[in-house]
This record gives C-alpha cells, structure tokens and sequence, in this order.
C-alpha cells in the first residue's frame, strides 16, 4: 500500500478510536447524571462500534493479506503407527483380561454403585404426595364451602347471570389444583351430561378452571356464546353441555364440581371432581 | 513500546517454565480461511460472552426466591404490590438499579442473538457439508450446545416469576407431565411436587446461572479444541485442495478482524439492549395461578414447540387402557424426532451422497440438491410452527377468527414445506449445471431442462456429485478408517 492510502487508513482507524472515546465518556457522564437508559445503551453500541470499525479497517488496510497457505496433516495416523498402538493395547490388556474374577466383581461394583447413587434423586420430591397421589383429587369434599379469591365465602346470589367468579376450597386459597370456576345461565337451556341435574343450583354451574389441553387457567368467559376460552392456545369449552371441548387442542371437558347450597345459604361442594382435572398424564381412568 | 516490551517478558517466563515457544508460533501463524459464513460460529460465541458479562452484573441484584415480599421501589404503578422476591428484584433490576434495566434488556437481546447465530450457523455447516467425517464430533457438541441453549434460555425467562414466565413455565409442566409412564414422576421431581410448587424458582435458577452456562462454556472450549486439532475446511478454489487451509493468518490478521466482529456483537447486543424494550415483566404483573396474559407467546427459540402444541388436534389415545395426552405429540415426540433426525445427520448423510472419505473441502450447497431440499424444508415447517405460536396475535392483527387460521395452518405446515423443498431441489439441480451463475442468473429454460430431465437423471446426478468428492479424498483414505 502506498503511503497515502496508508495515512488515510490510519486516519480513519484513529477516527474510530476517537469515537470510542467520545462514548465511553458519555457513558460514564449518563450514568452519574441518572439513569437513562436509551442514552446507556446508545453510547455503548457506539463505543463498541467503534473499536470495531477501528479493528476492522485495521485489518483490512494496514495488516498483511493472504492467502497464506497451511499444510494439513491427515486426521488419521498412518497405518504403522496405528498397527504398533493396537498391538500396545492389546499386549498390556492381556493381564487385565485374564483376571475375570475381579474385573467381572468391579464391573457388577460400578453398576451396583451407579444405581444406588441414583436413588437420592428421589429427594427432589422431598416432601408431600406422590404424583399420582397428588393428580387425582383436590381438596374439594362434601360440604367444603366455596370461597372466592379473597376468602369471602359465595352465595348463589353473588353470581350473576352471565357473570364469571373464581372459587376456591375455604381456607385452601393458593390450592391452584382446586381452583373452580362459577358461572351463571338460564337452567332451562343446560344440556349437561345425563346423571348431573343435582350438580347445579339455580343456574349456577362450576367447573375446573384448569384446562384439559396443558393447564392454563382458562379465565375468559364469552358470555354471548356461553362459551370458556383458554388464552394459551384457545381452546374453547360449552358452558351448557358439560364444558365439552368445541374447539382448539383441547381434548377432554372440563370436569365438573357437583355443588350445592348448604343450611347458611352458602355454596358448597357436594364431593371432588368426578374425574381428575387438568392436563392429561398417563392414567387408566 | 512498553507493552511490546512487556508481552515479550511475559511470554518468555512462561517459555522457561512451560516451553510455549513452538506451540504459540503455530498458534498465531493458523490460517482461517476467508469468507464472511465462517464468522457465524464466532458470532454465537461472542454472544456468549455478552451473555455471561450481563448474567453476572444480574445475579448481583436478583433474588431467586419465591418468598412473599412486598415491592417499595421507584415503580409506582407496582409499588405495594405482593408478589414473590423473584419478581420484586426483576421490577427493581429494572427500574431502580441504575443501569439495570440496560444490562437486563442487553442479556435478553444477547440470549436471542446467540440462538439465533447457533441456527445460522448450523446451517452452513449443514449445507456445506462441513459436518462430514471427520467433523462429526464437533457436529454432535454443536447442536448438544444448541439444545443447552435453548435449556438455558427457557431457564433464564421463567426465572423472574412473572405472569408471563408462570404461563411457559405451566406449558411445560403439562408438557412433561404428557410423557407416558415416567412423565408425572418426571414432573413431580423437578418442580418437587405439583405446579408451581416453591421449588422450582431456586432449581431454575442454579441451572441457569451455572449448572448449564457452565456445560456450554465446557463444550465451547471443546468445540473449539476440535476445530484447531482439525483445522478448518475451505470452500473449493485454486490452489484449495484436501491438504491445505488457504486463508489468513490468526495473528495479525484474523484476529483483529475477529476482534472486530467481537465489538459488533457487542454494539449490536448493547444497542438493542438500550433501545428496544424486551420483556417488560412490571407490565406482565407477577405470576398468579388464576391469572394468565393474552397474548402470550415465548422467545421464538421454542415458539416452534409452542406452535406445534397450537396446531396439533384435539387427539388423545390410550395405551394398554392409560392415557397419552394431547401435548406429548407435539411437545415431546416432535422435538425428540428433530433433533435425533440432526444429531444422526452425518450418518444419513453418508447413505444419501455415498462420500464416506475425509472431507476438507466444502460442497456448495448446490453440489447436493437433496441437502438443500432437507434444509429448505426444515427451515419452512419450522418457520411456520413459529407463525403458528402468534395465531392469536394475527387473528387480532387481521380481524380474522383464530379458528380458520387454525385449520389452515394445519394443512399448510404439511404441504407448503414439502412443496418448498421440492423447489429448492430444482433450484439447486440447475445451479450445479452451471457452477458459475447465482439464483438470479438463473433463467426458465434452464429450470425448465431440470424438470423434463429429471425422471432419468436424479439416480446419475446424485452420483456425479459423490464421485467427484472421492478422487480429491482419497489422498488420506489409503490409511483406511
Ligand atoms: C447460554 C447462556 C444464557 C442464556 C441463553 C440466557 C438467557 C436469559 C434470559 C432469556 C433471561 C430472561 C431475561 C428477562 O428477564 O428478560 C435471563 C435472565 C437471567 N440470567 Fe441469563 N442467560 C444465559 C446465561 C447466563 C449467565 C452465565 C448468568 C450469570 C452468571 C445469567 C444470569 C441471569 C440472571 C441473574 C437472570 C434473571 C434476571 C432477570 O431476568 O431480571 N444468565 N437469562
Ligand atoms: S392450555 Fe388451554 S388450550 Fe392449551
């Protein structure tokens, strides 16, 4: 390169430092001036953009061009080498492989340990139920009373017609598998599945919130069509016939809590789910 | 001058001690070939880099704890707010530690940067060929890096235990809990006990910020040890052959050009990282179990899974009388198939083009149409299952009911891929025709002559490109495998 391109290169390099300079310090100025961070961000990017402008056109104007040319060794020994290592191998295997006693006893040691050290993984489940233990029931009972989101125990009265409320187990706030869902319609138009006429009070029906397809809570209500959704992957479950599955991924109803009004005019569960709620696992029921 | 002075003395004690001298000469004189996809690699690991820096800067303030605490920070809509220490020290990352909000958004960026330069540059090594003996091992450590990636990332957005991380995070236990036989247990041990549980913030954590980052930065060292044993390969060219690298040399050179590419990563990490919001949890809320956000998708590098779950129908089975739900299809089984079908890729490879030599020089992609076909249709079917995880957002976007786009989506993901790839073959055939022209040269006569000849020709095609691998390979065969 001649030694005006030269200069010219040199110039431009030491441009692009420069500008490094000029955004660390604006960096630094941001930061103790307050927190601002579209400004952090901008004069970092330009402080890296320009060392690497700097490094780029360094490389390409003022340092030596290829191609150079590197010879290349075979990936592979050549055949004497590999003949002389095979045949180490085997010499000094022979007195291993004779002793068959202790190397089958070592081999039946290492797998023996290998299996016991395998057990304390069970201690990630360090407390509580097993899974299916836990997946089957929910803590809804006979005569457990509905409570909503803050404690407050619910009435027929508090659901109204169209309206979405979340219940839980009295006492068993934070007991996700349990949560429910209450919904009012008109008796007249329910069409749930044959046996479940006692399950509803006056129009009031309460299903798992949790959906069937891979647990969200499926919290939306269009009322206009008496349908739930599930935000995740809309799935969508009839109201009036059971929440059974209308549409999206969703394969399986929504089970069904079988509810009542105990002697204080409150809602209460008359049992647990028929069936067990939430995403499918395998299970013979 | 001093520094010059400086390096020298260093470098000379440790030649006393360690007798470095012959191996750093090799080292800075290794020659790197020249052209811009061999920087993709390099990109991802510079993103690595970025990662780790903003990762740490991030474990200084963040609490890994679901414990029940109450947000006092500058954040007045959120301020009085219950939520879990997790999430409150996200919301105070963000807002009241200065330059916070900077070094979170810039680790967000640099997850997706990184993942994204990991699929870039599988794919040239996929459809050069590179992965071909005896760079099957690297092949195999990348995508395990791929997958550890992916892990990490599902890790570090869940952590924060915001509403919109709770939903993913609940996905996924469904989606464990849909493997037959071991999946409940599998789920109970992870999340140690039912969802969510209190365990599962603290275990996400340690896996994120060591367990996994730790076996990443692992097989990156031997990654990279691989590829200096190896050396690299080269695409064809005069004076390229078998037995040489052609390039420029690691010092000075290619390293201030890879220096270069280092700051650019970081110009770009850092400026997406000021400038474009990601992943606002304080607009999110906090996780609650009756609560889920809508729209809700997760970072695109598992919205494929995410859009297979969408997509798949409402279909369950049992087996001997037990259940298989609905996601394991979707969730498990096509992930699991992906990446056997990559992880087995060289060994398929070798049947499809019959080069069983060493390979040191690269095909282009076109010298193997079938390649470029597979590759092709991969990148639509999984494209579209990523399109598929924002049905909802399209359908609002559109004013169009989300079911059609359902049932549509469910027909294109199996013929518009497969329709793809066959176009790519012709594409590729009749490139290889005519090694000197590019896809805009191409004109209709020439993929016209490809279509009409191609009952007869494929089986010969195919077999051209695979002799002419084997002449140039055979310099090193003689000492057999
Ligand atoms: C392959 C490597 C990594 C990937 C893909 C990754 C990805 C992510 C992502 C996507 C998030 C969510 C950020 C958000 O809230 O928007 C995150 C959070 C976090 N990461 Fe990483 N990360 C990686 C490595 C690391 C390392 C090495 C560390 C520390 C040593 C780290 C520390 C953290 C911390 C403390 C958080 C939680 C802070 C917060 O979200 O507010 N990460 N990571
Ligand atoms: S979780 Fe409800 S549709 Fe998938």
């Amino acid at each position: 390169m001649n030694g005006r391109g030269r200069r010219t290169a040199e110039r431009l390099v030491a441009a692009a430092f420069a500008l490094t300079v000029l955004a660390a310090v604006s960096f630094a100025a941001v930061y103790v001036l307050g927190n601002q961070t579209q400004l952090l961000g901008l004069a970092l990017c330009l402080a890296f953009a320009g060392l690497a402008a700097g490094f780029a056109v360094w490389a390409a104007r003022l340092l030596p061009q290829g191609p150079y040319v590197e010879e290349r060794e075979a990936m592979i020994s050549p055949p004497e080498a590999r003949r002389a290592f095979t045949a180490e191998l085997d010499a000094d295997q022979e007195p291993v492989v004779r002793a068959a006693l202790p190397r089958r006893m070592l081999m039946l040691a290492l797998g023996t340990l290998g299996v016991a050290l395998v057990f304390p993984i069970r201690s990630l489940l360090f407390h509580g139920p097993t899974p299916w233990r836990a997946l089957r029931r929910t803590a809804w009972r006979d005569g457990v009373r509905l409570v909503n989101a803050d404690g407050a125990p619910l009435r027929p009265s508090d659901i109204a017609l169209g309206g979405i409320v979340t219940a839980f187990p009295e006492g068993r706030l934070k007991d996700d598998h349990a949560m429910t869902v209450l919904l009012r319609v008109n008796p007249a138009r329910l069409a749930l599945p044959r046996g479940r006429k006692a399950w509803t009070v006056d129009g009031v029906v309460a299903y798992s919130k949790i959906c069937t397809h891979a647990g969200c809570p499926v919290a939306l209500y269009v009322q206009t069509a008496e349908q739930l959704v599930c935000p995740c992957h809309q799935s969508v479950f009839d109201v009036l016939k059971g929440a059974s599955p209308v549409a999206g991924p969703a394969a399986r109803s929504l089970p069904q809590l079988p509810i009542g009004v105990n002697a204080e005019g409150v809602l209460v569960a008359r049992g647990d789910f028929p069936t067990p709620v939430g995403p499918g696992y395998w299970r013979s029921a | 001058m001093i520094t010059r002075w400086a390096v020298r003395r260093v470098l000379l004690w440790l030649d006393g001690r360690v007798r470095i001298a012959s191996v750093t000469r090799k080292t800075l004189a290794k020659v790197f070939p020249d052209h811009w996809t061999f920087m993709l690699g390099e990109i991802a690991l510079y993103s690595f880099v970025s990662l780790v820096a903003t990762g740490v800067f991030l474990t200084l303030f963040f609490e890994p704890s679901p414990a029940e605490t109450v947000y006092t920070g500058a954040y007045g809509p959120m301020r009085g707010v219950r939520a879990s220490a997790a999430y409150a020290s996200a919301v105070t990352l963000s807002w009241d530690v200065r330059a916070g909000l900077l070094m979170r958004q810039t680790h967000h960026w640099s997850a997706l940067v990184f993942l994204s330069a990991i699929v870039a540059h599988l794919s040239r090594i996929f459809l050069t060929g590179a992965f071909r003996k005896p760079r099957e091992i690297n092949w195999v450590i990348g995508l395990t890096m791929f997958l550890l990636g992916i892990a990490t990332g599902f890790a570090g957005y869940s952590v924060p235990d915001d509403l919109l991380s709770g939903t993913g995070l609940r996905i996924a236990a469904a989606t464990l809990l849909s493997v037959p036989v071991v999946g409940p247990w599998a789920a109970f041990l992870l999340f140690g006990g039912g969802f969510p549980g209190t365990s599962i913030i603290p275990r996400l954590y340690i896996l994120h910020v060591l367990l996994l980052p730790g076996a990443i930065a692992a097989l990156i060292g031997a990654h990279l040890a691989i590829l200096i044993r190896q050396k690299h390969t080269h695409f064809p060219g005069p004076g390229r052959t078998q037995d040489n690298v052609v390039g420029s040399k690691m010092w000075p050179t290619y390293g201030f050009r890879s220096l270069a590419l280092m700051c650019a990563v970081f110009a770009v990490t850092f400026g997406l990282g000021g400038l474009v919001q990601i992943n606002p949890v304080w607009v999110w809320g906090p996780f609650r179990p009756s609560g889920a956000t809508s729209p809700a998708q997760p970072d695109w590098f598992l919205a494929w899974v995410e859009g297979a779950l969408r997509l798949y129908p409402p279909y369950e089975f049992r087996i001997f009388g037990y259940l298989v739900p609905a996601p394991f299809v979707p969730g498990v089984v096509m992930p699991a198939l992906t990446f056997l079908v990559l992880y087995l890729w060289p060994w398929l490879d070798r049947r499809l083009t019959r080069g069983r030599g060493r390979h040191q020089v690269l095909d282009r992609p076109r010298d193997s149409p079938a390649r470029v076909a597979a590759w092709a249709w991969g990148a639509s079917f999984y494209g579209l299952l990523l399109l598929a995880s924002s049905d909802d957002v399209v359908a609002r976007y559109f004013q169009i009911p989300v079911f059609g786009i359902v049932r549509t989506m469910r027909i294109v993901v199996l013929v518009v891929p497969v329709a793809i790839g066959a176009v790519a073959y012709v594409l590729a055939r009749a490139l290889r025709e005519d090694p000197e022209a590019t896809l805009l040269d191409l004109r209709w006569r020439r993929i016209a002559a490809v279509i009409r000849r191609r009952p007869p020709d494929v089986e010969g095609g195919e077999r051209r490109a695979a002799g002419a691998e084997r002449p140039a390979a055979s310099g090193e065969e003689g000492a057999g495998a």
